[in-house]
């Protein structure tokens, strides 16, 4: 290498380090996906803490650190901050990054609407939080809001905290839709030359899966939100049940985006636990096609699930039987991606760095958050459980202990080729057994908890079920402590880390064949895609790079 | 030689693991209340063959996990490939033939169980018929035919109160049930969706307001119960709950006939105390809550009610 050529590098990659491009109104896709990311986890900590809250509030049977209106917000805040402010745009974030690095292409196909996608999150975001401040609070009818009870509000006051609530998630909802676009869009058009579907990362193939719900389901939210803010500020009847409306209809509606909503969250975890298992264990990925296809084959089967999660309400026999059946169909795609990741690891050569106990363990507790996933679609069984903490458990076994785990894995695997830095290995893993153990503790005292009737969303409850909400609580905030020395590495690391080469997992993805952080336009020449994907059993694609001396790999 | 033991081991550690499930799923009985209706014995049965059967999944793939974590350690620099197996399409078919035919058996027994469960459940609100069926048809749904029941009780709910209205006209906030006969509860709510639910009767129904919902059960053991609201109800919904007692028929009449025979009562009601004096917390606000309606006052002589 030319020392012009070496200059002219070092001068590409001060650009592309300067934090301030962070803060900017910019249309890369890696500078998006960093705000989205950054963005998002500061929403993690937001609801991490309601949810210790909620949990200190618990840890007794009598009400003592918060009245029942804010227990009511707190609860309902907590759970929409996670879902549409915490997984659902990192997952955007981390796709946005990844995805035109790995299929080969420059940047995405709308990188204006990009732009606003992600822009449209810090300003409905603001307007959620800021109802906290409303003389009357946020709102208090749960994520799901269901109608009648979330349009009991305060006479008098148009803008209340329902009303903030919906139009956030209307704006949300928007940018999603925005981005389901956007990122079908590029996966079907920007593919680099040779990039066939089959030659296609599984994430490219979760990610594509899950936009493509996207864009099927969450029309439907949109039009249930429409729908209940009529009811709410112009005194429509769509939802109110003593004026002849139906709020099992919302329901519906409500269900047939939020049950797939749980899919469109795990299918890039379960891409980002293809893209990880396979570089730490040294091996292809086992099923590969197999795999792929079964991405796509959730998203078909998750459509057909919704009612399950109205078995108790007004449905009838017929579609309590029908939906049982779709909704454990859903067993088998996912039964086939479990099984895959456990074959790639088996007999390999395993790297247990950061990521990959993030992805092992979270790949270890989506099978048993599936498990429970499948006893709830047993009818008759959910017809005890329902509405108890054993669907907490389950639901937090599935969004924490596999996404959010996940989502760990991929920030610590990517971290180097983001940052061009490597993070401080033994910092991450005690990240891991801080996060792992009291997830564990916390999420599994639920389940006996429901199984014993615990509701939930109760703020009080009987003295019998003391033990295991103690237990619960003590986990949750060693949780909630795990967070900070997750924060002490990234944020040190990104700052003082030691330089990263560019493949320092000797990985097989093409976002490992740029530098690290990759130069604006992704590539210095487009690269004409010739092998499979995972190509980790094929000696001529495993080359050990060379690093300098001041450099350190992984 | 080799070959074979290794076999051997394999099937003596299945053959470990199914016991180990196999019990596992029996302790599962333990884990639920106690059983008072004939469809709660139903759903344990279920659950525990769900355990069983999640059990066998759980730990096998998580065992091939941890013995893979243990003996298949690369050492540091060791960046070289694994096995180089791309895939195996008998082992492929096997492993999606295999959740096919366990969702299969899971179908078949919950719906095996259902249908011993024997409840109406409530009448269809959603009827998803097209114009070209005919109303005839539609009109043949088991589930709207009346099923017959030894007695039926009136349950009105409203935030954030129980009560229950009995044949004789009799209002009490208490469910009394006479044991291992049929009872119909028709089920009203006042106000926004509520749910009915008894953890040892294993059951839960939705009530909707403006629907008559239907809810048939059998009580087989005597005692006393917790009524819960299980679906949010609003400010005071923790404090939605009511005591129901499974007696034996004289009992039942005996308690009856006694309550007929009584003076109307105003009755307490923890919604409307906690919201006239709140509990002390830490943190307080004073943000909107409805005002919980005055309970049903009880009564025998005469009917009467001051719900606002």
């Amino acid at each position: 290498m030319t020392h012009n050529s070496l200059e002219k590098i070092t001068e590409v990659r001060q650009s592309v380090n300067n934090w301030r491009r962070y803060f900017s109104f910019s249309t890369d896709h890696k500078v998006i996906g960093v705000q989205y990311m950054v963005t998002t986890f500061i929403f993690f900590l937001i609801g991490g803490l309601l949810a210790m809250i909620i949990r200190a509030e618990l840890i007794t049977p009598e009400l003592n650190v918060v009245d029942r209106p804010l227990y009511n917000g707190l609860f309902t805040m907590h759970g929409t901050i996670m879902i549409f402010l915490w997984i659902i745009p990192f997952n955007a974030g981390i796709s946005n990054y990844l995805v035109p690095l790995m299929i080969g292409a420059r940047d995405m196909a709308f990188p204006l609407l990009n732009a606003i996608s992600f822009w449209i999150i810090p300003a409905a975001s603001i307007l959620l939080l800021s109802s906290f401040l409303l003389p009357n609070g946020t709102a208090q009818s749960g994520w799901w809001s269901y109608p009648p009870i979330s349009l009991q509000i305060p006479p008098g006051q148009p803008f209340n905290g329902e009303f903030f609530w919906i139009v956030s998630l209307l704006l949300i909802g928007i940018s999603s839709i925005m981005g389901a676009i956007n990122f079908v869009t590029t996966i079907f058009w920007m593919r680099a030359p040779g990039m066939t579907f089959f030659r296609m990362p599984v994430f490219v193939w979760s990610v594509l899966s899950a936009q493509l719900l996207q864009l099927i389901n969450l029309p439907s939210l949109t039009g249930a939100l429409i729908l209940l803010l009529f009811d709410l500020a112009f005194g429509t009847h769509f939802f109110k049940p003593l004026e002849g409306g139906d709020p099992i209809i919302y329901q519906h509606l409500f269900w047939f985006y939020s049950h797939p909503a749980v899919y469109i969250m795990a299918l890039p975890a379960f891409g980002i636990f293809a893209e990880v298992l396979p570089a730490f264990s040294r091996n292809p990925l086992f099923g590969y096609r197999s795999l792929a296809i079964a991405s796509l084959g959730i998203a078909v089967v998750s459509i057909f699930v919704w009612v399950h999660h109205m078995f108790t309400s007004a449905t009838p026999g017929w579609m309590r039987m029908t939906f049982m059946v779709t909704s454990m169909l859903v067993a088998v795609p996912t039964g086939v991606k479990a099984f895959g990741w456990t074959a790639t690891i088996w007999k390999s050569k395993l790297h247990l760095e950061t990521p990959m106990l993030f992805a092992m363990g979270g790949a270890a507790m989506f099978i048993f958050g599936g498990i429970t996933g499948v006893m709830l679609a047993a009818m008759p069984f959910d017809l005890h459980v329902h509405n108890t903490y054993f669907v907490v458990g389950h639901f937090h076994y599935i969004v924490f202990n596999t996404i959010t785990m996940a989502i760990f894995a991929a920030i610590y695997f990517w971290f180097p080729k983001i940052t061009g830095r490597m993070y401080a290995e033994g910092w991450g893993k005690l990240h891991f057994w801080l996060t792992f153990i009291p997830a564990n503790i916390t999420f599994f005292s639920m389940h006996p908890l429901g199984l014993q009737g615990m509701l939930r969303r109760v703020s009080s409850y009987d003295s019998q079920y003391q033990g295991w909400n103690i237990i619960a609580s003590i986990g949750a905030f060693l949780l909630g402590a795990s967070t900070l020395p997750f924060i002490a590495n990234i944020v040190g690391s990104w700052l003082y880390g030691p330089k990263a080469v560019d493949n320092p997992w000797h990985a097989s993805g093409l976002e490992w064949t740029t530098s690290s952080p990759p130069p604006p336009d992704n590539f210095e020449e487009i690269p004409i895609v010739k092998r499979p994907p995972y190509d980790y059993g094929n000696p001529k694609y495993s080359v050990i790079e060379p690093t300098d001396d001041n450099e350190s790999g992984g | 030689m080799v070959r074979f033991f290794k076999y051997l081991l394999i099937a003596g550690y299945i053959a470990g693991l199914l016991v180990v499930s196999h019990w596992i799923g029996q302790q599962a009985f333990t884990w639920m209340p106690s059983e008072a209706t004939a469809e709660a014995q139903k759903v344990d049965e279920l659950f525990s063959f769900l355990v069983s059967i999640g059990t066998f999944i759980f730990l096998g793939l998580n065992s091939m996990m941890l013995y893979s974590v243990i003996f298949f350690r690369a050492p540091k620099e060791d960046y070289t490939e694994g096995h180089p197996s791309r895939g195996d399409v008998r082992l492929e078919i096997l492993w999606t033939a295999t959740p096919i035919l366990l969702v299969v058996w899971i179908a078949f027994q919950g719906f095996n169980i259902y249908q011993q469960l024997n409840i109406i459940g409530l009448q269809q609100i959603v009827h998803l018929h097209t114009p070209l069926q005919s109303q005839r048809v539609y009109a043949a749904e088991i589930s709207d035919v009346p099923k017959p029941a030894s007695e039926t009780i009136e349950v009105f709910v409203k935030q954030w109160d129980w009560s229950f209205c009995y044949a004789n006209n009799v209002i009490s906030h208490e469910l009394h049930l006479p044991v291992n006969l049929t009872t119909r509860l028709n089920m009203h709510a006042k106000d926004v969706l509520h749910s009915f639910y008894v953890p040892e009767f294993r059951l839960q129904q939705y009530i909707v307001p403006g629907r008559n919902i239907d809810l048939v059960l059998t009580p087989i053991r005597t005692g006393k119960y917790h009524l819960k609201d299980s679906l949010f109800s609003g400010t005071y919904f923790a404090l939605l709950d009511a005591n129901v007692y499974v007696e034996s028929p004289q009992k039942y009449n005996q308690w009856l006939n006694q309550t007929a025979a009584q003076e109307p009562t105003s009755a307490t009601n923890q919604a409307v105390a906690e919201h006239n004096q709140p509990p002390k917390t830490w943190f307080k606000t004073s943000w909107y809550t409805v005002t919980p309606a005055p309970p049903y006052v009880i009564t025998g002589k005469e009917r009467v009610s001051n719900d606002t």
